[in-house]
């Protein structure tokens, strides 16, 4: 789950991290009074769940309230891939003398949480780690014995020659540290990490990435989702326990189990279709699922063709297929549906599907292959539908 | 031969008593594995089904059973814990189903269970399935069938569909083992290579990855410089888009780094057979041996 920047900095502005106020708006009125609050020169910021704000246009600088308010304005009406910016960040503008970068992350390779640490702050740190390795360093630290004070230690000198600095550093790392674990993190970061004219050692920016495991015991965390600044058809699938990731093609697919269902994906690829969507119904065969499922994808006005492709294991494929006669009869398709079954039960459901008017295959690449070429060959009419 | 399990496998079940953890007992005593034991806290002393006795703590089964095997079926919050009582009780080869456990619990969890000489499959896996012989978690018996080819994969699923192709095509399997779908999980593509490579039985092996991570890279540095049999792989994953999770919490590609292609390219480097499609498998494994 993504927090926004500025959830990111109340977590560390509470563990004690040195952030320079500021304030969440979502009008240009709000931002206008923010601004003349601080009586200063602000910087706006879009509170978006998407990389590259400053590249889109998301991060402006504004010396007057009346300058701030136009600026939020137009940042307030931009879509930054492809997500609407419904709030913006207003914090003063502060001086700064050098840029680090400080982050954190659950590194699989080392199977630890990973400091990368870098002097040359405020840029892509994967740009970095590929021009100028030696300008990293990076330290795994066992979660069962937490970051030491050396390591801290270690951190902080490989970023500054201040020993105040250092200290300053250590102790942000501590904060940061303690702000990851406590908030079930797989990622954290400080970018960058200034240091003003004065000396002080101040966080500009923070992001924050929570992994979703964590959520059903961190329900403090669970609250901060912003489902307003996500793609409404992932807030209802999640919502209906689906995993679901909109695509742009046509295809539509409904299928139970993560690595079956790329595979899916790519095989319509393969076959010289788009896939609409990744979509696993998961393990447990419950019809409501399959339900929700073809509600989510059919709302999708690109969906062309519907595919189900299901493997029985644990998923009984007759309880999917009274899903999909549950479902059509609820709302009828308007596309045509393509259905592969194979697996547990798969006779008691090829009859249900028959009794109702559905066809279905055994074969995935058949199933695939029919699919892709009926989204290409589209007629929407309800005879289309059964016809399949 | 297998790898990891065979007829000397003596299995505990921990949260034997649960939804999913007693389905699957059944299933797997009906499959002829050796279930000598369930663990579920407070019930110690009744029977399962009449016949599998339930202890209150690893320990107590590891020392009235002699089981050198565990399969976790306990929810996901309690799935760390239950992974270090095993190790701690001993136990040699702990496989845990359970989806969901967060990734920091397993930052913990794995030093401690290889101080420990265990071997950890999973989290978020389906287990593993020595075909005629025993299967521990939840791969469906019927699809398999013994044979010589080894098996190993990030999925649930998208196993069974290339292990039922497999298995249509005549080509038996020595052991199916599904390594989960978790960033960090306890063993990985080439601990099962390695395992592979030096089991008489297998004769090639078939392997599905998926995007994220460098698991099958380092995996296919291992086939190039250390394998003489024939490794096909598959990577799922090639439509999709970067950053996003795509249903297993590891399946995510992270800037630049974890795609489909690059992951194609360690392959074809290591001279691998390289399967498009599940359907592939078959041909690519039958010109191999």
């Amino acid at each position: 789950m993504n927090i926004h920047e500025y959830q990111a900095k109340e977590i560390l502005r509470n563990e004690g991290v040195p952030i320079p106020p500021g304030e969440v708006a979502s009008t240009p009125e709000q931002v206008e009074a923010i601004a003349k609050k601080y009586g200063t020169t602000v910087v706006v910021k879009a509170q978006v769940h998407a990389g590259g704000r400053g590249k889109a246009g998301g991060v402006k600088l504004a010396k007057t309230p009346a300058e701030a308010k136009e600026i939020a304005k137009a940042i307030l009406a931009l879509h930054i891939k492809g997500l609407p910016v419904q709030k913006v960040l207003v914090t003063p503008a502060a001086d700064i003398a050098s840029e680090a970068y400080v982050g954190i992350i659950l590194d699989r390779a080392s199977k630890k949480p990973v400091f990368m640490v870098s002097p040359a702050g405020g840029i892509d740190i994967e740009e970095v780690a590929a021009k100028t390795p030696e300008k990293i360093l990076k330290l795994p630290i066992d979660t069962r014995y937490g970051l030491e004070p050396y390591q801290a230690s270690r951190l902080g000198f490989f970023l500054f020659n201040d020993v105040k600095q250092v200290r300053a550093a250590s102790k942000i790392m501590q904060q940061l540290y303690s702000a990851f674990m406590k908030n079930g993190c797989s990622l954290a970061e400080i970018n960058p990490l200034v240091t003003t004219p004065a000396g002080d050692v101040v966080a500009l920016d923070a992001k924050m990435v929570i992994d979703d495991n964590e959520l059903d015991r961190r329900t403090d965390v669970a609250a901060m989702r912003d489902e307003s600044a996500e793609a409404p058809s992932e807030v209802a699938a999640r919502n209906a326990n689906l995993t679901f990731i909109k695509l742009d093609g046509d295809v539509g697919c409904v299928v139970n189990g993560a690595g079956l269902a790329m595979a899916t994906m790519d095989l319509v690829k393969y076959y010289g279709g788009d896939p609409a969507n990744f979509l696993d119904i998961g393990g447990s065969s419950n019809p409501e699922k399959v339900v929700n499922a073809l509600k989510i994808i059919t709302a999708d006005p690109n969906v062309k063709a519907i595919l189900f492709n299901i493997f029985g294991g644990i998923t009984r494929t007759d309880d999917v297929a009274n899903g999909i006669v549950t479902a059509t009869k609820q709302s009828p398709l308007k596309v045509p549906i393509v259905i592969r079954l194979t697996g547990t039960n798969e006779e008691i459901a090829m009859k249900i599907l028959q009794e109702n008017g559905f066809s279905a295959s055994s074969d995935m690449d058949e199933a695939v292959k029919k699919a892709v070429e009926l989204a290409k060959s589209s007629v929407v009419t309800p005879s289309a539908a059964r016809g399949a | 031969m297998s790898i990891f399990l065979d007829k000397n496998s003596t299995v505990i079940v921990q949260g034997i008593t649960g939804r999913d953890g007693s389905f699957h007992t059944k299933q797997m005593i009906e499959y002829g594995t050796k279930i000598v034991g369930g663990v579920t806290p407070g019930k110690g002393g009744q029977k399962f089904e009449n016949t599998v006795p339930i202890f209150n703590t690893v320990a107590d089964a590891v020392a009235a059973t002699g089981a050198n095997t565990s399969v976790i079926y306990v929810p996901p919050m309690y799935a760390a814990d239950a992974i270090l009582e095993a190790a701690d009780a001993g136990v040699k080869l702990i496989v845990a189903i359970t989806e969901g456990v967060p990734v920091l619990d397993m930052t913990r969890v794995y030093p401690f269970v290889k101080e420990k000489g265990a071997r950890l499959i999973g989290p978020n896996c389906p287990g593993l399935i020595t075909p005629g012989v025993s299967k521990v978690g939840i791969i469906p018996g019927r699809i398999c069938t013994p044979g010589n080819i080894g098996v190993v994969s990030r999925s649930g699923t998208l196993t069974y569909e290339v292990v039922y192709q497999l298995t249509r095509a005549g080509l038996g399997q020595s052991t199916c083992v599904g390594i989960g779908g978790d960033p960090i999980n306890g063993t990985n593509f080439l601990d099962c290579l390695a395992a592979f490579e030096a089991d008489p039985q297998t004769k090639a092996i078939a392997m599905m990855g998926e995007i994220g991570g460098t698991d099958e890279q380092d995996a296919a540095l291992f086939v190039k410089n250390n394998m003489k049999k024939p490794v096909v792989g598959f990577i799922a994953g090639q439509t999709a888009p970067p950053g996003r999770r795509m249903g297993h919490a590891g399946a995510i590609i992270s800037g630049s780094s974890g795609t489909a292609a690059e992951k194609i390219q360690s392959f074809q480097d290591a001279g691998m057979g390289v399967a498009k499609r599940p359907i592939d498998f078959v041909e690519l494994i039958k010109a191999r041996l």
